[in-house]
């Protein structure tokens, strides 16, 4: 067993893991953390998807041990706090533009495309097409998840510092110090 | 097959309420927990105590297992127990087929893990239960097994030959069944073979529908929690109320100690309408060590192990007349069950037999399948089941005898389709359509897509050669939906009806919980439903809830697949409340001092016709009913409801497909340009969720033409084992799909839906295909085998052939022998 300290979603966790031990399955089995999913053995499908120190991974790809002094950030990590907490941006959209229908890719798919819009603000419909396509649903045919990415991006780019309506998690690297903040 | 009438039927016609809420785009309820991480999924569930099993699965496809020792492997840390077949001989039965389709049918018998001999690579041999999911895991890899080999069956065409191989040894051939529907026989059609050799053109071909496989991204999962002789089942399924009947037979634990919970499901399509082995052994074991058991698959085993899809060898000949009138349809279909019978296997093929006309008034048919056993994992359900086949035979076969004639494909399909003045229309399979306009329909998707723009260009890169073709494919489709009138499926002999159940609570609060036995997993049956309740008891929206999939709370229901939810389901929650507004009206009237006669209910509220603004509303009536301390004598102070419907017919979505599609003839890369469908699935309750179910359908159906399949190597071994092989298309692989409706409500049911969850998989295959042939026909190819891959597409344009396996090619010439009135053009596809 091995030592890691690590931050998921703002909370501080030491714990000891088998050195094996993948990232997904330290979050869901350690942490209880089970709004990350496994869909895949083979990093095909990015239901996993979290982010590592503000970098989408997909977390069946990357040992536990390897978070060891890092900041993770899950679906569970980017609304405010408690029940009404504030969505994110790309959950409100991904409600919105009814970009999900089991729900199960969901979490991957906002995580991967948070870490889009960081690093592409304003992406075309090629460009987010491309930009997810590590990340698979079998149920929207993805026109609708490429609708709501590109509804968030136009407000994330729009939204004015304190808009309530706006939540302060506008990207990513925003998202943990939010979490961070409330802690 | 045609709409069951039964005058004597004591149920009063319902009628809707004016639609508010109906018709509304509202955002899911759904969605709440399921972009915040808060969804409950079977593998999410931890309980005291509970174990971890892991199945060790054959690698080898048909084999005696000679030796079989798990004794290390009990003997691994953590390790509680380790059962193989032996261990269960005794106690796990056969895994159901409910649908023997034919009286002969053979049915071998599906044990849930192997005892002494393996049909198919992935079955279990031997399971470890262990305190942990890697202790499980590992100590697998301890269990001893040889396998004597046996020869293996895999090709369908050769499987049905005499001095085949047997997958089963315990029967005398590999057919499990041979099933006809003849129309001359059946009273609703002429004579076929005397149609064909009437007729002055035939057109034959044979298709090959490849094997597929569902991939709902949640793979299965399953838990078991017994207490003492009481069961609780979590289960990533469909099906809980089927599954609770039969894993209660199955087991023999009674059913009234079972209960079965579907938690939040992530996704199914036909996939996860099954009672798996592995649900099976979890019960077994659990009753065996009285301890709650969890079983997650990983994606690898889900492939190799969860049910398969398609996979038929389809034979079509098409006779017509010179000027295009269509005379006969037959069709001869070899469908691969893999190894064993599962639930509905042998009924897939049936569901599509009467599906094979399609839109088009042929005056003679006849159906014909064999159902062949392989050393393969089964086939059974997977979106469409049956009517994507069919839909596929029949709509490239149209465009054949389009070009066997010189006609547009379009214009031929104009001059044999049903008109919207026909309706309802019986057709030569006995089916009663009930609603449509399939020009309207087409009309729109040409405008949709911008038809003679395309067509000008196509005409312009054929005159300068361009290297990169354009075609233009049409699917002008329909499908039976709605499943299913219980009599029907009686005259089928399905082993279950085809009803649906609903209740309504009346809290005393005013809220409503609304119970369905209609089972989502992604439909959105929570916000659809709400939809419905809100204007039937003119209620808020946000004022109810609902609740399935858990057999303990909805003790009813047939749960969801063959887009019966809404059409069957959907009524069923409309006759509940409507019972609950005629038990409410009788508590309003004696509130009100008033005759019922006297009353009217109009936005939620009783009141005395003729003075709106003063009376009851049906919350407060609620609240009046719980205290209970006036209301009239000789009725039950409640105003709860339940319901079950049964349909008297199907319902018939249709709808027009048109796919724009660019070939690289250097490259054999094809490329969606533009794809446009116009549906007409009746009443629509909430657009955004039917848009949202055309695009998924769209996305699976492209697939099945452009990217999937489950292949097989000569061994047996599955090589498309993962999603590294198995090439779900993602994001960048899939169009833009432009979408749009046309509406005639189903006059089956009161709230005129016609069901659509299956639509866009079944209509868009056969339309892609067409696209890429229309692209390359003047190149002399008249077939390209499913998935268009670059290179089948190339060896189809340079090597002649459908650009598929040799061996199939060489069956090919020598498989059609139902076609022997047929033209040269059978042979085509073959020429080198």
């Amino acid at each position: 067993m091995t030592q890691i300290n690590v931050r998921v979603d703002g909370e501080s966790y030491t714990d000891d893991v088998e050195p094996r031990t993948l990232l997904v399955h330290y979050l869901r089995e350690q942490l209880g953390k089970v709004g990350t999913v496994v869909g895949c053995d083979t990093s095909n499908c990015g239901a996993c998807t979290v982010h590592l120190d503000g970098q989408a991974v997909k977390s069946c790809t990357v040992l536990a041990v390897q978070a060891d002094g890092s900041q993770v950030t899950t679906i569970e990590g980017i609304a405010g706090e408690g029940i009404g907490g504030t969505l994110h941006p790309v959950q409100r959209a991904f409600h919105e533009m009814h970009g999900l229908q089991c729900g199960f890719c969901t979490p991957g798919m906002i995580m991967a495309s948070i870490d889009l819009l960081k690093e592409n603000p304003d992406p075309s419909e090629t460009e987010v097409r491309e930009g997810i396509e590590g990340n698979l649903c079998r149920c929207t045919g993805y026109q609708n998840i490429v609708r709501a990415v590109q509804q968030a991006a136009a407000e994330m780019r729009g939204a004015a510092p304190g808009d309530p309506d706006t939540s302060p998690a506008a990207v990513d690297t925003a998202a943990a110090e939010h979490v961070v903040a409330q802690s | 097959m045609t709409a069951v009438e039964d005058p004597a039927a004591p149920d009063t016609p319902v009628q809707m309420a004016p639609a508010k809420e109906v018709g509304q785009a509202r955002r899911r309820k759904e969605d709440a927990r399921l972009i915040t991480g808060e969804t409950q999924w079977t593998d999410n569930i931890v309980l005291p105590g509970m174990l971890h099993m892991a199945m060790l699965r054959s690698p080898v496809a048909h084999a005696r297992i000679t030796h079989l020792d798990v004794s290390a492997a009990k003997d691994r840390p953590n390790v509680v127990a380790v059962y193989t077949g032996a261990d269960f001989a005794e106690e796990q039965g056969s895994l159901p087929c409910a649908w023997p389709v034919t009286p002969d049918m053979v049915n071998p018998g599906h044990p849930s893990i192997a005892v002494d001999q393996v049909n198919h690579v992935g079955e279990a041999v031997a399971v470890v239960v262990a305190r942990t999911r890697t202790a499980a895991a590992d100590a697998l890899e301890a269990i001893d097994v040889d396998y004597e080999p046996l020869p293996v069956v895999l090709d369908m065409e050769q499987a049905v030959q005499a001095g085949s191989p047997l997958v089963h040894d315990s029967i005398s051939s590999n057919t499990s069944y041979h099933f006809v529907f003849d129309a001359g026989e059946a009273g609703t059609g002429a004579d076929t073979d005397q149609a064909f050799a009437d007729a002055e053109v035939t057109v034959s071909r044979r298709f090959v529908q490849q094997r597929l496989i569902p991939a709902f991204m949640e793979p299965r999962s399953v838990v078991v929690q017994p207490t003492r002789d009481n069961y609780t089942m979590w289960s990533a399924t469909q099906i809980p109320h089927v599954l609770r009947v039969m894993a209660a037979m199955v087991t023999g634990i009674p059913e009234h100690k079972l209960r079965v919970i579907a938690p939040d499901v992530g996704g199914g399509f036909g996939g996860k309408l099954q009672v798996n082995p592995e649900e099976i052994l979890a019960l077994l074991v659990a009753r065996r060590l009285g301890r709650p058991v969890k079983w997650t698959e990983t994606r690898g085993e889900s492939l190799m192990a969860a049910h398969h899809g398609r996979d038929q060898v389809q034979f079509i000949d098409v006779a017509a007349d010179r000027e295009g009138n269509v005379k006969g349809l037959r069709c001869r279909i070899l469908a691969d069950m893999g190894a064993y019978l599962r639930l509905i296997t042998p009924g897939v093929p049936v569901l599509g037999a009467f599906m094979f006309p399609g839109i088009y008034k042929f005056p003679a048919y006849r159906f014909e399948c064999d159902g062949v056993f392989t050393n393969k994992v089964p086939t059974d359900a997977y979106r469409g089941a049956g009517r994507p086949e069919a839909t596929f035979a029949i709509e490239r076969i149209m465009d054949e005898l389009a070009a066997e004639l010189g006609m547009d494909p379009l214009e031929l399909r104009r001059k044999n389709w049903i008109g919207a003045e026909e309706f309802p229309f019986t057709t030569v399979a006995g089916l009663e359509y009930d609603s449509g306009d399939y020009a309207q329909a087409t009309e729109q998707a040409l405008e949709l897509i911008g038809y003679d723009e395309l067509r000008a260009e196509q005409q312009r890169r054929r005159e300068s050669n361009d290297p990169v073709q354009l075609g233009i494919g049409f699917s002008t489709f329909t499908e039976m939906c709605g499943l299913a009138p219980s009599r029907v499926l009686g005259s089928l002999a399905y082993g279950a009806g085809g009803w649906e159940s609903a209740s309504i609570r009346m809290l005393p609060t005013g809220k409503v919980e609304v119970v369905t036995g209609s089972t989502p997993h992604g439909q959105g049956h929570e916000t659809a439903w709400s939809q419905l309740v809100a204007d039937q008891l003119g209620v808020p929206f946000e004022d109810v809830e609902v609740l399935h999939g858990d057999t303990a709370i909805s003790s009813r229901g047939m749960d969801t697949y063959g887009s019966r939810s809404l059409v069957v389901g959907g009524t069923a929650v409309v006759k509940a409340a409507e019972k609950v507004v005629q038990k409410a009206r009788a508590i309003a009237a004696h509130l009100l001092e008033a005759s019922e006669d006297d009353l009217e209910f109009t936005g939620g509220k009783f009141s005395v016709k003729g003075t709106p603004g003063t009376g009851i509303g049906i919350q407060e009536v609620a609240l009046a009913v719980f205290a209970a301390h006036d209301y009239p004598e000789g009725i039950e102070p409640t105003i709860d409801a339940e319901a079950t419907y049964d349909p008297v017919n199907f319902s018939f979505p249709h709808g027009t497909h048109i796919c724009a599609m660019e070939v690289d003839t250097e490259t054999g890369f094809v490329k969606i340009r533009k794809y446009a469908s116009v549906d007409d699935v009746g009443t629509i309750v909430n657009p955004l969720i039917v848009e949202g179910q055309m695009h998924g359908g769209l996305a699976q159906g492209i697939a099945q033409a452009l990217y999937e399949e489950a292949i097989y190597d000569a061994d047996g071994n599955l090589t498309t084992g993962s999603f590294v092989d198995y090439l779900l298309p993602s994001a960048a692989d899939l169009p833009h799909f432009d979408t749009g409706n046309t509406v005639h409500p189903a006059p089956g049911n009161p709230i005129g839906a016609k069901g659509v969850g299956e639509a866009g998989c079944i209509a868009s295959t056969p339309a892609v295909v067409n696209a890429a042939l229309d692209a390359v026909r003047h190149l002399g190819v008249t077939d390209i085998r499913m998935p268009l891959t670059p290179e089948r597409v190339w060896r189809a344009m340079h090597q002649g052939g459908d650009g598929g396996d040799r061996a199939a090619a060489t069956s090919n010439a020598q498989g059609v022998t139902s076609s022997e009135a047929a033209t040269a053009s059978v042979t085509e596809g073959d020429q080198q």
